[in-house]
């Protein structure tokens, strides 16, 4: 199997940032502890402090939690506060996991952890198949728009290895994930604690043509086509040495948030809407005629008009800045988010006053349902609101472009982080009506 | 400044590929560009190992050809190894960089700080550092921290606010998601920022290896006089080894990490390059951490408590 940390010379490898859904029951934490381990990322000194802990409790076998658990609170209370993030390698790509915990109240955790991941993993115990939880996550991998959704079928051992029992658990829900607009699903039938399928391919399960499940994880495509995208270049800061070297450098630094720039291309700054060309590209330091996301740059205009941080400069067709947004938002915070609410909005580098001027209503995430008349969207809700903006923002819809298309809504009296915000309807597939229930429930 | 770009992983089929160490340095620049243009006074502490060394490196990249928009705070036990304060010094000089320095010894001899009955000073840092922010009322403190060195850290947020006294509370913390950092914080309180969140300490020398970074000498081996407390070769000093039953031998050894001399142990090795280093690494079965801290030992929730009460 794939241990080496490295490939050629270079060490030159892609990076793939993922997530994984379930609960404790489904084995989460060994299908995490394996990943781990099977790619060496577990070392000596770690595993003894575990096998001290454990043995310190008095359990017989190492307690593999323990290695995500790290918090003096989690180790006492035996709960998971929050994402947390591992890092592992293969000789063919370097993993970032959001590895984010599987209680009832987590569907703040979860869409934490799918805002930045290109993959969920959604785990689902083979003797149980789809259950509430699992259309769950389902739902906000969709929600996210989270490209790839891997569906593990854990605890195959239980079932015999028996094909039709992971056959009718894939047709479920593939055909659920695809209702809610998800592109790509792969669903591999395995067994954490024994390791069928997870790192090495099973021998219990002929039938099983597909990848294991860290092979998917190393193959599957992790760059969206740059080349189709339009460009989007929030400006973060403005670069001024005036120096004697430098005396008329001005650059605006930022980090590409989709597509591609060349030297030359005909640009729009928003919200102000004046148009001129893209003189110089620097990246860090070396001048290039071309960048792409999600590369940082410094780009500097062949104009000298008055651009700021918190603009946005777009090639191809730009969005037309707007005071009144429409969105999706998952509410973070204990304190309820009302109608009449002042919050501040962050969207990408700018910062602006906004006003809640309606909650249209909550979504149910078991059902989808749209339940209005909501008084306010408490801690783990989902809804849709409508806002309104101190100022105009470019934003794009969150369907189109994930780091244009999402904001943050912030307590203007102490800052705290209160809800995440995505432009635009919740799910391709807008379910207005009651749903008949066979099918999902 | 020179960039290598063989590492990207442009290819026929996917010609806008990144790297994994183009997609981590990205990502870190974005973070130093976020905090100079929401802050007032960020400083970037600095202690001459290869952490710190590679965020100041990032930083000079993230504002070329400008100058960095920050200045450097180092936390000075007063138990320094030479060639690492040789380093600092000559870096800052190079940079045209303003470097504030606060000492541990100062606070020892002021009566603010007593010293430990193990001579360990590394735990004395906190307070000559919340007293340097307060001071210089540093609103964001960047810190070389990743989240793959300990299990406390595993939680930190790259943005982590800290009260007024600066302590960090993990139940508090700021869900953070995208790429959307939120700075927001009363006068008094500060942000620590942790741009190498997401990096890995193969990562971290990969990029020095790419970028061509010079490091202080002790990071490949060396002859040095060294003696053996709790399974860690120390290096012989005025700060209070060896005692008279450990007995002091020259060995070929190099140092992982870069601490204070008191606990930061060296390992056995002969990786005089950094082709070296890195094939000893991935070979490696300890963590770094564990094979060199030992501060990190004195109790489950080590690194837990220590940053509860301001540490990094």
């Amino acid at each position: 199997m794939t241990t080496a940390h490295l490939t050629d010379e270079s060490g030159a490898t892609s990076l793939l940032r993922f997530a994984t859904a379930g609960s404790v029951d489904d084995g989460k934490s060994t299908l995490v502890g394996r990943l781990l381990h099977d790619s060496k990322s577990v070392l000596t000194d770690q595993l003894e402090a575990v096998e001290r802990v454990s043995l310190g409790r008095g359990q017989e076998a190492p307690d593999l939690a323990l290695l995500t658990d790290g918090l003096r609170a989690e180790r006492e209370q035996g709960i998971t506060i929050d994402v947390a993030y591992r890092y592992f390698a293969t000789a063919r790509r370097r993993f970032i996991l959001a590895d984010t915990p599987g209680h009832v109240q987590y569907t703040r955790n979860m869409v934490t952890g799918a805002s930045t991941a290109e993959l969920a993993v959604v785990l689902v115990d083979a003797r149980n198949g789809v259950v509430e939880q699992t259309r769950r996550h389902a739902a906000v991998a969709a929600l996210l728009r989270v490209p790839h959704v891997v569906l593990a079928v854990n605890k195959m051992d239980l079932v015999d290895y028996a094909e039709p029992v992971f056959a009718a658990i894939a047709e479920e829900f593939t055909a659920y994930a695809a209702s809610l607009g998800v592109k790509d699903i792969v669903s591999v039938p395995i067994s954490a604690l024994a390791g069928d399928n997870v790192v090495e391919p099973s021998a219990h399960m002929d039938w099983y043509g597909g990848p294991t499940l860290l092979e998917h994880l190393e193959t599957v495509a992790v760059v969206g086509d740059a080349g189709s995208e339009p460009a989007r270049f929030p400006v973060q800061y403005v670069i001024r040495p005036q120096t004697e070297e430098h005396p008329d450098y001005r650059g605006y630094a930022g980090q590409l948030a989709s597509g591609v720039l060349r030297v030359g291309d005909k640009v729009t700054v928003l919200p102000s809407g004046h148009t001129t060309t893209v003189a110089g590209i620097d990246a860090l330091g070396r001048e290039t005629d071309i960048a792409w996301a999600p590369q940082s740059i410094t780009v500097r205009l062949a104009e000298d008009i008055d651009v700021s941080r918190g603009d946005l400069i777009a090639a191809g067709p730009a969005p037309v800045p707007t005071k009144d947004i429409e969105a999706t938002v998952c509410h973070l915070n204990e304190r309820t988010l009302r109608p009449g609410a002042k919050v501040l909005l962050k969207h990408t580098t700018r910062t602006v006053r906004a006003l809640v001027k309606e909650i249209s209503y909550r979504i149910d995430i078991d059902t989808l349902e749209q339940r209005s008349g909501a008084e306010g969207l408490e801690v783990n809700d989902i809804g849709h609101v409508v806002l309104r903006t101190a100022e105009p923002l470019a934003l794009d819809s969150y369907a189109d472009n994930r780091r244009t298309g999402s904001f943050l809504l912030i307590d203007p009296a102490d800052g705290t982080t209160l809800t995440a915000g995505m432009a635009g309807e919740a799910f391709e597939t807008v379910r207005t009506t009651e749903p008949d229930g066979e099918d999902w429930v | 400044m020179t960039t290598a770009t063989d590492s990207l992983l442009a290819t026929q089929e996917n010609p806008y590929a990144l790297s994994h160490l183009d997609a981590l340095e990205a990502e870190s620049v974005h973070i130093f560009r976020e905090v100079a243009g929401e802050f007032e006074r960020p400083v970037i502490l600095f202690s001459g190992g290869k952490d710190s060394i590679v965020m100041l490196h990032l930083a000079l990249k993230a504002f070329w050809p400008a100058a960095v928009p920050f200045s450097l705070l180092h936390v000075d036990t007063g138990h320094n190894f030479p060639e690492v304060i040789e380093y600092r010094d000559r870096t800052v000089a190079e940079h045209g960089l303003r470097l504030h320095v606060a000492h541990v010894q100062d606070f020892i001899d002021d009566g603010r700080l007593r010293e430990r009955p193990d001579g360990t000073r590394n735990p004395l840092q906190t307070v000559p550092l919340l007293d340097a922010i307060e001071r210089n009322k540093f609103d964001a403190v960047f810190g070389g921290g990743r989240r793959d060195e300990e299990k406390a850290r595993a939680k930190e947020r790259v943005f982590s606010l800290r009260d007024e006294f600066g302590a960090w509370d993990p139940r508090r913390q700021r869900p953070e998601l995208w790429s959307l950092y939120n700075g927001k914080h009363a006068v008094g309180e500060h942000v620590r920022v942790f741009p190498l969140s997401n990096w890995t300490e193969l990562d971290v020398w990969q990029y020095i290896e790419r970028e061509g970074i010079e490091l202080p000498e002790i990071y490949y081996a060396h002859h040095r006089d060294v003696f053996k407390r709790d399974g860690m070769w120390l290096t012989a000093g005025e700060w209070g080894g060896p005692k008279d039953s450990e007995p002091v031998e020259q060995r070929l050894i190099r140092y992982r990490t870069v601490g204070d001399m008191s606990c930061t142990g060296a390992v056995d090795s002969d990786a005089v390059t950094i082709a070296d280093v890195i094939a000893e690494i991935a070979a490696s079965r300890l963590t770094e951490r564990g094979a060199t801290r030992a501060d990190d030992k004195l109790s489950e929730a080590a690194m837990e408590d220590r940053k509860r009460e301001g540490y990094f």
